[in-house]
């Protein structure tokens, strides 16, 4: 049984969506509470056999474990497996999305095709983290926009059909360069399988293109088309702008999983593959990449310094936090990888919990406007506890894990380039002021308008929904060593190896100019 | 027993917090309370037990990656047995004071339990600051320091209807972390340099890093300089010296009894602590530490100013306390860290006791704040009356000069202003003397303002104004005898002969002749420049007088790390400053009666005569009254300028230059593809999932049939 762990995990959702697709029947009330039950159950029961894994799990092991290989359609190969850098992402999906059908509780329109999406999506991404061959890889990483572009396409709000395009092509067109890059890898290495690729040594001896100089050959050429797309993920400054537009129009269920999973991709991207398969390209690109970080973090939080919609003013303070990732993955020190994993993951409770945040008065009042509360906390004190939990562990509050990911990809930064660190560090001024700005409008005050004298505090299935992100977000602020014991061998190994490849290659260039 | 006193408010906030509803809400709060003072309780037995000997007690793994590991963790030195008796005494008497200050609050509506959130609160800031305080490295104590940042938030924004209030809070946090932004890369410099961000390892590795250099932004820093300096403006933010300093007269707006316990006796006093904490570090860094006295000077001058002309009677004392904070750090400046740690120390008890006084005065009066309103309250409110006296003798310095017997203040302030003239800074000295004589004015200002003279303000007020309940009195009685008798009692040990320092601290101390020089010599080669101004200098003045009338004189010998505070072996202030000459250690006192013989004459003898200076001199006294515009420049170099260039990357960035180029390149298909949908229909999004999937299902084929023929 353990040799098909991950396969089983990875596919229980999408067997749930095919049996919902095929025996649910009915539009009708009872219908529609059967869809979210059996969305519910199913991701449940998928997070706690996932549970199986992490106990079984081998820390000290810096390989891929429970690898399954085989062959499926026209000679494909099929290879999944898990090592300490996916192997806590894979974790953080089981365990968000059962919290993103009971935030979906309120759904009305179409609940099965809406479970169905959630439950191929969480397929899909679980897939990604999964996967050990290339054109497997792709296929999850490209097929899991379809659902997220319904998602948004069809539950979303007025201007769903712009956001959802714009995510749709920006996404898209970052990974058509990433497609070539891959069909070189393959030729090059005549393999797709990853475990290979990752001891196959690139090309990186210059040479020109057109005129122009191209330093570190292939492995530079493969990098960008790579970071072409991951850059489009995470998302980075300056190609973030479809975040904003995608995450205001998304369904509160479908911003949750955007930000909580999704933006990991293209961190976890780098991690598997930018750094260990191309560390010269990846050398040559680290200041471009550090400043793009620091820009990213200080450029997002002066704009949502002066944003008025709720959603959007959470989303930039994503992209802010995703800039510690970059930093932090691009610094190539223990403590920059080990905190950008950890960023990436405290960033997947937090940002949950902000969603939700705004989900619930959505829910209630039907805006997202900032100007539209005031005063909450007056006839919504759990929601106002909550609420400025999350508020402070967004801003970096030691004691919860929005802080040991900050601190430790700033900590691994300083060593590699001290003017991006204070850049960077800046942003803990920024945050606050936001963060505190929005919570005091919305939250803070006398409750003088009208519309907001009837509102009611949080229900049981909200409280129930919030209680598994509180837990998480100051279990790791408190005792980070949860997650750094199992990320450490793993990003130390991949240090290791980042640092041994270019030794490598230094020598060999000094040897040919000799 | 370390543990307990460190847990116990945690665990009464929680009870208090979240368990109110359950066992009753007077239950919670004598939890809440019995809990701070069972700390409270421990903590004096482990003042009184210590011996010197410095203990770490680890509780708990806490971040770890590669060479950074850190714990949970108690160290307990002499340094920080002082923080815990200061910090569980104030923090117990608050909670007893405010059962009855809270006990009518107008702010909220019949039958609103505020009370057990705000026990909870300061609770909850207790524990942070014993973090703060008993932390073994300097994650932990970012944990207490930002902690301490959100319970003050939460309690400065307590009112959370008032917009003033919450305005207060968020300013309060975001000049925090501007400070704690120089923390924060101090803390990263120094794991970059030490590889460790232990206290014990960071103090071993002081003497090496006065020799290493670092580029660091724009230049090339020495070490130890560097790092001194960036934690320093961490303790700017959080002790509101100069520049970071605007918050905290905002703060006021909490609830009086928290302006006593955050705002006054402990957490603007942790960038204080900081620095005597990293003493074996500031040794080595005579630049950083000149830096440090020049703002503490500056700040004890300027704060001093403002608070002459004030009229809020909590600002008054706001003022006055970034005021002596500025004492604190020149006496940390100029290597005098005991003095520091005195001054810390008695002004915990007398600030305390001035703000609670002010509180009983503020509960009295009807939340009315304004000393113009005030006039003739002694009759009325005769035990505060008498602990306000109380607390202004002991600030304003009243003791009988050139003997050690005198209110808490008289000795403390004394020795700072006597260490500074040691450590050969006149601007320090100068600034603070004539600080002092402006501390006497403006403490008997409030004093004449609220208590003589005629009444005036709303008559009904003045009326009804009535004593304080029991458990408002008691803590003020408590705090009355601190203010009295804490200078006599512990004088020797802070600022007493080098060897009774040196017991106390835990500090090896030698007989002066037998010079540890040898040993050390190396170690000290950086420091011996910094301490050959002093030494030279000063020797020739003064050293041979004192070397004589001094029969028994000790140095320090320990190395960096030994005893709670290290000073160098070339650190001869304590001595310098007890051998200053008579006219020194006179001049804070005549300060004192010059200030108060203003003051007298400004209030009781010719109180129209304020008016008409205030009138003459319109210019001055608005700039004083407008705190010299800090706010009015801030708000238009910092806040202004923040949002309107947030702004403009919103629209003009995000909006014109990435979307405009992107959509321009790209995104013009986004259009085609709308308008294909025609009115877009939500039908239409399934056509394109499915040509989505056809697309991937071409790439497979394409790629299976690529690698068959492979």
């Amino acid at each position: 049984m353990s040799s098909y762990l991950l396969s089983a995990v990875c596919f229980i959702p999408a067997l749930a969506a095919l049996i919902m697709a095929l025996l649910l029947r009915g539009d009708d009330e009872a219908a529609q509470l059967n869809a979210k039950r059996f969305a519910l159950v199913t991701t449940t029961v998928t997070f706690i056999i996932s549970l199986g894994i992490l106990v079984q799990f081998d820390a000290g092991n810096t390989g891929f474990q429970f690898v399954e290989e085989g062959e499926w359609l026209l000679g494909l190969k099929y290879k999944m497996g898990v090592d300490g850098i996916s192997v806590l992402f894979v974790l953080l999906t089981t365990f968000i999305m059962p919290l993103t059908i009971l935030a979906s509780w309120g759904v009305t329109d179409r609940v099965k095709e809406y479970m169905i999406a959630f439950l191929l999506l969480e397929t899909l991404m679980l897939g990604v983290f999964m996967a050990l061959d290339l054109v497997l890889f792709y296929l999850f990483f490209e097929a899991g926009l379809i659902p997220m572009f319904l998602i948004i396409g069809i539950w979303g709000g007025k201007e769903r059909i712009y956001a959802s395009f714009k995510f749709f092509l920006y996404t898209l067109l970052g990974s058509v360069l990433m497609l070539v890059a891959m069909v070189a890898m393959f030729t090059d290495a005549g393999t797709t399988d990853i475990e290979v690729l990752l001891t196959h040594e690139f090309s990186y001896q210059s040479f020109s293109l057109l005129g122009i100089q191209i330093v570190g050959g292939m492995q530079t050429l493969m990098f960008l088309a790579f970071f072409a797309s991951f850059a489009v993920k995470m998302p980075m400054w300056p190609v973030h702008t479809w975040l904003p537009d995608a995450h205001v129009q998304a369904p509160t269920a479908g911003s949750v999983v955007l930000a909580a999973i999704l933006l990991k991709m293209g961190g976890y991207g780098f991690l598997r593959f930018s750094i260990p398969m191309f560390p010269v390209g990846s050398e040559i690109m680290t200041p471009l990449v550090l400043w793009m970080s620091a820009i990213a973090v200080v450029y997002t939080s002066l704009v949502a310094l002066v944003q008025e919609d709720m959603k959007k003013l959470i989303a930039y303070s994503s992209v802010a936090h995703m800039g510690f990732v970059t930093m932090g993955i691009f610094a190539t020190t223990q403590q920059g990888l080990d905190g950008a994993i950890f960023q990436m993951l405290s960033h997947g409770f937090i940002s949950a919990a902000l969603f939700l945040c705004v989900g619930v008065i959505y829910d209630r009042m039907h805006t997202r406007d900032i100007n539209a509360y005031g005063g909450l906390v007056n006839r919504m004190p759990a929601y106002a506890l909550v609420f400025m939990l999350f508020t402070m562990a967004n801003v970096g509050l030691p004691g919860t894990s929005g802080f040991v990911g900050e601190f430790l990809t700033l900590m691994g930064t300083f060593p590699v380039n001290t003017w991006v660190t204070a850049v960077a560090c800046s942003g803990v001024i920024f945050s606050a002021a936001y963060a505190l700005w929005l919570y005091r409008r919305v939250v803070f005050g006398d409750l003088i308008k009208e519309s907001l004298k009837t509102i009611n505090d949080m229900s049981t299935r909200e409280k129930v929904t919030f209680a598994p992100l509180i837990v998480m977000t100051i279990l790791l602020g408190v005792y980070p060593s949860l997650v750094t014991d199992i990320i450490g061998p793993a990003t130390a190994a991949l240090k290791d190896h980042y640092d041994t490849a270019l030794a490598a290659a230094e020598a060999a260039t000094q040897m040919a100019s000799n | 027993m370390e543990t307990i006193i460190l847990f116990a408010p945690l665990i009464g906030a929680i009870i208090c917090g979240f368990g109110w509803r359950i066992i009753g809400e007077t239950a919670a709060l004598w939890v809440s309370t019995g809990m701070l003072f069972l700390a409270c309780l421990l903590s004096w037995i482990v003042f009184f037990s210590f011996d010197g000997v410095l203990q770490q007690i680890p509780v708990m793994r806490f971040i770890e990656s590669g060479t950074l590991a850190t714990d949970w963790a108690i160290r307990l030195d002499r340094l920080t047995a002082i923080m815990l008796i200061v910090v569980t005494t104030v923090s117990a008497l608050v909670h007893l004071y405010s059962f009855g200050y809270m006990d009518h609050d107008a702010q909220w509506k019949e039958g609103e339990s505020y009370k057990p959130r705000f026990f909870a609160y300061l609770s909850f800031f207790t524990f942070a600051m014993l973090a703060l305080v008993t932390s073994d490295n300097l994650v932990q104590m970012f944990f207490g320091w930002e902690g301490v940042g959100v319970a003050s938030y939460l309690l400065i924004g307590f009112y959370y209807r008032k917009p003033s209030a919450n305005a207060a809070a968020i300013k309060a946090f975001v000049v925090n972390r501007a400070g704690d932004f120089g923390f924060a890369l101090g803390i990263f410099a120094l794991f970059f340099l030490v590889d460790s961000i232990n206290m014990s390892d960071i103090f071993a590795a002081a003497p090496d890093l006065a020799h290493t250099q670092v580029s660091f932004l724009w230049g090339e820093w020495n070490a130890a300089e560097l790092t001194a300096l960036l934690l320093f403006i961490g303790a700017m933010g959080k002790s509101a010296q100069l520049l970071l300093h605007t918050w905290l007269p905002d703060a006021m707006e909490g609830p009086t009894p928290v302006s006593a316990l955050i705002h006054a006796a402990t957490m603007v006093t942790a960038g204080v602590f900081l620095v005597c904490r990293m003493s074996p570090l500031m040794e080595f860094a005579p630049q950083a530490t000149a830096f440090i006295t020049v703002v503490g000077a500056a700040t004890a001058f300027f704060a001093a100013t403002v608070g002459l002309v004030q009229t809020d009677i909590k600002r008054v004392i706001a003022y006055s306390t970034c005021s002596q904070l500025g004492y604190m750090f020149v006496a940390a400046g100029v290597g005098m860290y005991s003095a520091a740690m005195f001054h810390l120390f008695t002004h915990a008890f007398f600030k305390a006791l001035l703000f609670l006084g002010a509180g009983s005065v503020i509960h009295a009066m009807h939340h009315e704040q304004d000393m113009m309103n005030y006039g003739n309250l002694r009759k009325k409110i005769p035990y505060t009356f008498w602990a306000m006296m109380i607390g202004t003798l002991a600030i304003t310095g009243v003791g009988i000069p050139l003997t050690t017997i005198g209110f808490a203040g008289f000795l403390s302030k004394d020795a700072i202003i006597e260490s500074a003239w040691a450590g050969g800074s006149g601007f320090g000295f100068w600034a603070l003397v004539i600080a002092a004589a402006m501390t006497s004015f403006y403490s008997w200002r409030l004093i004449f303002l609220t208590f003589f003279g005629k009444e005036r303000g709303d008559k009904h007020t003045h009326e009804h104004a009535h004593e304080s309940p029991m458990t408002m009195l008691v803590p003020l009685g408590v705090l009355s005898l601190g203010a009295v008798f804490a200078g006599m009692i512990w004088y020797s040990n802070f600022f007493g002969h080098a060897d009774q320092v040196g017991k106390f601290y835990g500090i090896p101390v030698a007989e002066a002749g037998v010079h540890a020089d040898d040993s050390h010599g190396d170690d000290h080669a950086k420091a011996d420049d910094h301490g050959d101004d002093h030494g030279e200098a000063k020797a020739d003045d003064h050293g041979d007088d004192h070397a004589k009338a001094d029969d028994h004189h000790y140095v320090f010998v320990g190395k960096p790390g030994e005893g709670g505070i290290y000073m160098g072996p070339d650190n001869h202030i304590l001595d310098e400053a007890h051998a200053a000459p008579k006219w020194v250690k006179v001049s804070p006192f005549i300060a004192m009666v010059l200030g108060f013989a203003l003051s007298y004459l400004f209030y009781i003898v010719n109180p129209e005569l304020p008016k008409r200076l205030a009138e003459n001199q319109r210019p001055l006294y608005l700039f004083l009254k407008n705190k010299w515009y800090f706010d009015e420049i801030y708000d238009v170099i910092f806040v202004r300028p923040a949002k309107q260039l947030g702004r403009a990357l919103w629209k003009g960035g995000d909006g014109n230059v990435i979307d405009g180029f992107l959509n321009g390149v790209a995104m013009g298909i986004v259009p085609f593809f709308t308008r294909l949908a025609g009115k877009a229909q939500s039908g239409y999004i399934f056509t394109y999932a499915f040509w989505m999937v056809l697309g991937i299902a071409a790439f497979v084929t394409w790629m299976t049939i690529g690698g068959g023929a492979n």
